[in-house]
């Protein structure tokens, strides 16, 4: 069976996620600050009765802060923890036509340590991102 | 099969540790029948399950030692000291078996039959020597134990329960907007009530009597007891308290380590007891209570107590302690050094506590629980150790308060008090770059939790409250937070690693409302903010505090400067010898340091962190009166004469923190902290000593000179006046000057090796002191 995506908008690009690694896509309520956490930790929230730990998707490609009210973020339980990683907007659930294959060419600041290859889905060209990498965040670069 | 074998392991495991007791006590009492029985009944069960499973070694063993037992059931033998022994060696052997079974290893068999051999009413007695070693080996397997229930599958139960908890609060929120309905609401509480009793029992599913932890000493005690020819008599008490199953397990290598320790370094062997007026027999007591949410096990000893001044002389030895700390160490603060890693009272290392184990780990390991350990002692009458723990590892109570407009937790074992900003009982003090508190004449250290965690205050100073926090271990202090909300238990998780990499947080948890709130780790909240100093470093501070108040007096003359990076920052006037322009080329970065050369002298340069792009460079020569320290800056600003506010940083440094001049901030440099940094022994000529060195020798050149240097002495001019003279054997020497003359030769009168380097410094430091004196 062709592997599932997850269409999203993060940093003004169209990206796909393993839609094997979501958990779900929720509207998050009400954020709650974690001062002096990792810097692309945007606060807790609270689904379900589990704390979530949310990731800002922006913060964790170094491309800025995410600001305004809550948005999408997709659900995505990593090493043990459930994170909420914030994007600009999940599209869709669609089939990739063909295996990743690895991206050619640079792909920009931020964007090379989460991408996973680029993927042929519709007749578009996705960029396969890793949620694991966008959780890590930065500071995983280093090590 | 296997589930069968498990099964079989676990609860020969189980009854071997059960049955630990039962034989000391037989040991006791030979005739007490129903011991005899309890041990023969093992044995027995032992035999016919290993039988079962084909085990034939295990058979052999429990066969032999259930055909002496049965000898002494029908009195054909007496229950000696022999068979006892014998008897506890095989099944020390059956549990060694048991846990190799387990684990897959192979254990050696040629013991077995000297084992069994021993049994025999004829046996010698040399044929028992490897009963001891076998006894102590046991003792380090037993770190692999688990519970027949898997612990998972509970902590699955208990946060199922806990889900079960927030979506009932959520529902009940939900219920409070619709209309009324009382059939609905007479179900919904039914419900809550299920709830709430599932989760007691769930949670009392993972307690344990303490009993088991203590059923292993009675063995404990009599095996060292007998190794070290002391007479011990442990009493046990409040076996039947309950506690965390895992709680158990986490506490059981420790005590075992203070037992341990209480037997070997505590009780006195029986004829020195006498000579001390004490019985003979030494009596050991452990106990446990349960205390609120705490549960305290003490263990008491009527030993020799721990002598703290000799702790105080082996840390002071060892560096630990400097002489005037030493001297303000309270009578608890110097027992409780014995808690300091690498630091025993004992003389020697003995077989049973010297294993490199100290009471350091044993400490760590409770607090690593959330524990806390003390120490009270009496010389020559015994020592009194205090285990405080948490009832559980999930629940904990804690505090709900709120700061910068948030709700933190704080776990309640670490509150020792709340107060109110403003009453009379609490006094605020700024030393440099901290801030003190004085609650009833007891000094501690400020911390704000806003600024701790980098946010805005929304609270003016009035509507504060003071927590006082004594993290497990640790030293008390202060805390200022907004506001105090309530007492709640919470069920506390672990937070996602890019959180707890803040340092501040011990976990999350979810309030009734669903939100999630973080909890406060009260030690990590004082590392953070750096205030791990006790009172005695409080002391000091204000000491030194009370001779900078006289620089930064009430109105400050303070010269505004721009650094070179293009901050504005302030030091007083006072500080300020001249303003110079230095040449660049006369910067180098030299030991460690940037220094400048001015003036045939050199200096630490502080303000850049390498030369800068430029011909010249600006700089600051600031002065405590003996040491300089050039600081580099761009331009000056102003001089100003004002009153401080200052806004202390947050943790020690170069700036002592920040006040507004104009509206606009400007940073106070931290002069105290320039000089404690900079300064050093080689900046200053004036106080410098000068060692004067015999002149053309090549050894004198590259070993000696290097080396007298490195010790903080100028070497001397030719021609120039020395403080001391080293001279080598046969060199004339000037009268009336303070000589240290070096000999090539080891032996010799009068002089000192030339490789002796320990008796070089002492002779040299004596030399100095003839000059001064």
């Amino acid at each position: 069976m062709a592997e599932l995506l997850l269409i999203a908008r993060l940093a003004g690009r169209r990206i796909a996620f393993p839609a094997a690694d979501v958990e779900a896509v929720v509207e998050l309520e009400g954020l709650t600050p974690a001062p002096r956490a990792a810097p692309h930790v945007a606060g807790l929230s609270a689904l379900r009765s589990r704390v979530l730990t949310v990731i800002d998707g922006l913060a964790a490609l170094e491309a800025g802060r995410t600001e305004g009210p809550a948005q999408d973020a997709i659900v995505v339980p990593s090493g043990g923890h459930t994170y909420a990683l914030l994007v600009e907007e999940v599209e869709d659930v669609i089939e990739a036509s063909a295996p990743p294959t690895p991206a050619k060419a640079p792909l920009g600041a931020g964007w090379d340590r989460v991408s996973l290859g680029m993927i042929e889905a519709e007749g578009e060209l996705f960029l396969l991102v890793d949620p694991h990498q966008l959780i890590a965040g930065p500071a995983a670069r280093a090590a | 099969m296997d589930e069968l074998i498990n099964d079989f392991i676990a609860e020969t495991r189980d009854m071997a540790q059960a049955l630990s007791g039962a034989i000391v006590a037989w040991e006791a009492a030979p005739e007490d029948r129903a011991r005899l029985d309890e041990i023969f009944r093992f044995v027995h069960t032992v035999k016919g399950n290993s039988g079962f499973f084909d085990l034939p070694r295990l058979q052999q063993l429990s066969h032999a030692a259930e055909g002496a037992l049965a000898e002494v059931r029908e009195g054909k033998r007496p229950a000696d000291r022999i068979l006892v022994n014998a008897v506890l060696a095989v099944i020390d052997r059956i549990g060694e078996l048991v846990q190799a079974l387990e684990s897959g290893q192979s254990l050696g068999s040629e013991d077995d039959e000297q084992l069994i051999a021993a049994l025999s009413s004829e046996a010698a007695v040399p044929a028992l020597q490897p009963e001891a070693a076998a006894a102590v080996e046991t003792d380090n397997k037993k770190a692999v134990r688990s519970i027949r229930l898997s612990v998972d599958l509970l902590d699955r139960m208990m946060s199922g329960v806990s889900d079960a908890v927030l979506a009932r609060n959520e529902l009940a929120r939900r219920l409070r907007d619709m209309p009324r309905d009382v059939a609905i609401e007479a179900a919904f509480d039914r419900v809550s009530q299920c709830i709430a009793e599932i989760r007691d029992a769930i949670t009392r599913t993972r307690m344990q009597r303490i009993d088991s932890l203590f059923a292993g000493l009675p063995r404990l005690v009599r095996d060292l007891s007998a190794d070290l020819g002391k007479q011990v008599r442990l009493q046990a008490d409040g076996g039947d308290v309950e506690m965390d199953r895992e709680m158990i397990e986490m506490i059981r290598d420790p005590l075992t380590h203070i037992v341990r320790n209480a037997i070997d370094h505590g009780i006195e062997a029986p004829e020195a007891r006498e000579e001390a007026g004490k019985p003979r027999l030494g009596t050991l007591k452990v106990s446990a209570r349960q205390a609120g949410n705490q549960i305290i096990i003490e263990v008491a000893d009527d030993g020799r107590g721990i002598d703290g001044d000799a702790l105080v002389r082996k840390a002071r030895a060892v560096g630990l302690l400097t002489a005037e700390q030493a001297d303000k160490l309270s009578a608890g603060q110097k027992q409780a050094l014995v808690f300091s890693p690498g630091l025993s009272t004992a003389g020697e290392v003995t077989a049973i506590s010297g294993r490199g184990v100290g009471m350091d780990v044993v400490r760590a390991n409770i607090e690593r629980i959330g524990g806390v350990v003390d120490i009270d002692s009496r010389l020559g009458h015994g020592v009194r150790l205090c285990i405080r723990v948490p009832l559980t590892l999930t629940i904990i109570p804690a505090l709900t308060i709120s700061a910068a407009g948030q709700v933190f937790a704080i776990p309640r074992s670490a509150i020792e008090e709340i107060l109110r900003v403003g009453s009379e009982a609490v006094r605020f003090d700024k030393v440099g770059e901290a801030q003190v508190a004085t609650v009833r004449g007891r000094r501690m250290p400020m911390i704000a939790l806003c600024d701790l965690l980098g946010v805005e205050q929304v609270v003016s100073d009035s509507e504060r409250r003071i927590i006082l926090v004594k993290p497990a271990g640790g030293e008390c202090y202060a805390l200022g937070v907004a506001s105090v909300h309530d007492h709640e238990e919470l069920v506390v998780k672990p937070a996602a690693p890019a959180v707890m990499s803040a340092g501040l947080y011990a976990g999350t948890t979810l309030a009734d409302d669903g939100r999630p709130i973080l909890l406060l780790d009260p030690s990590g909240m004082a590392k953070c903010a750096g205030v791990n100093f006790n009172e005695a470093e409080i002391e000091r501070h204000l000491a030194v505090k009370a001779e900078r108040e006289e620089v930064l007096a009430a109105e400050s003359t303070l010269l505004l400067f721009r650094t070179l990076d293009g901050r504005r920052r302030a030091v007083p006037v006072g500080l300020v010898e001249r303003i110079e322009d230095v040449p660049v080329s006369a910067i180098g970065f030299s030991a460690g340091k940037l220094r400048l050369a001015l003036d045939g002298r050199i200096m630490p340069l502080c303000g850049c962190d390498a030369a800068p792009d430029a011909e010249k460079l600006r700089i600051l020569r600031l002065t405590d009166g003996d040491t300089e320290v050039a600081y580099g800056f761009a331009e000056v600003i102003d001089i100003r004469s004002l009153v401080l506010d200052l806004q202390s940083a947050p943790a020690p440094g170069e700036v002592a923190g920040a006040f507004l001049v104009d509206g606009a901030p400007v940073e106070l440099l931290d002069p105290h902290w320039l000089f404690s940094l900079h300064a050093d022994a080689g900046s200053d000529r004036a106080t410098q000593p000068v060692c004067a060195l015999p002149e053309g020798d090549s050894w004198v050149d590259v070993m000696l000179r290097p080396m007298i240097e490195g010790l903080g002495y100028r070497i001397a001019r030719a021609g120039e006046l020395a403080d001391i003279l080293i001279a080598l054997e046969d060199q004339e020497v000037p009268q009336d000057v303070n000589v240290v003359r070096l000999r090539s030769a080891v032996e010799g009168q009068g002089s000192v090796y030339r490789y002796d380097r320990a008796a070089l410094i002492g002779a040299l430091a004596a030399a100095k002191g003839r000059k001064h004196g």
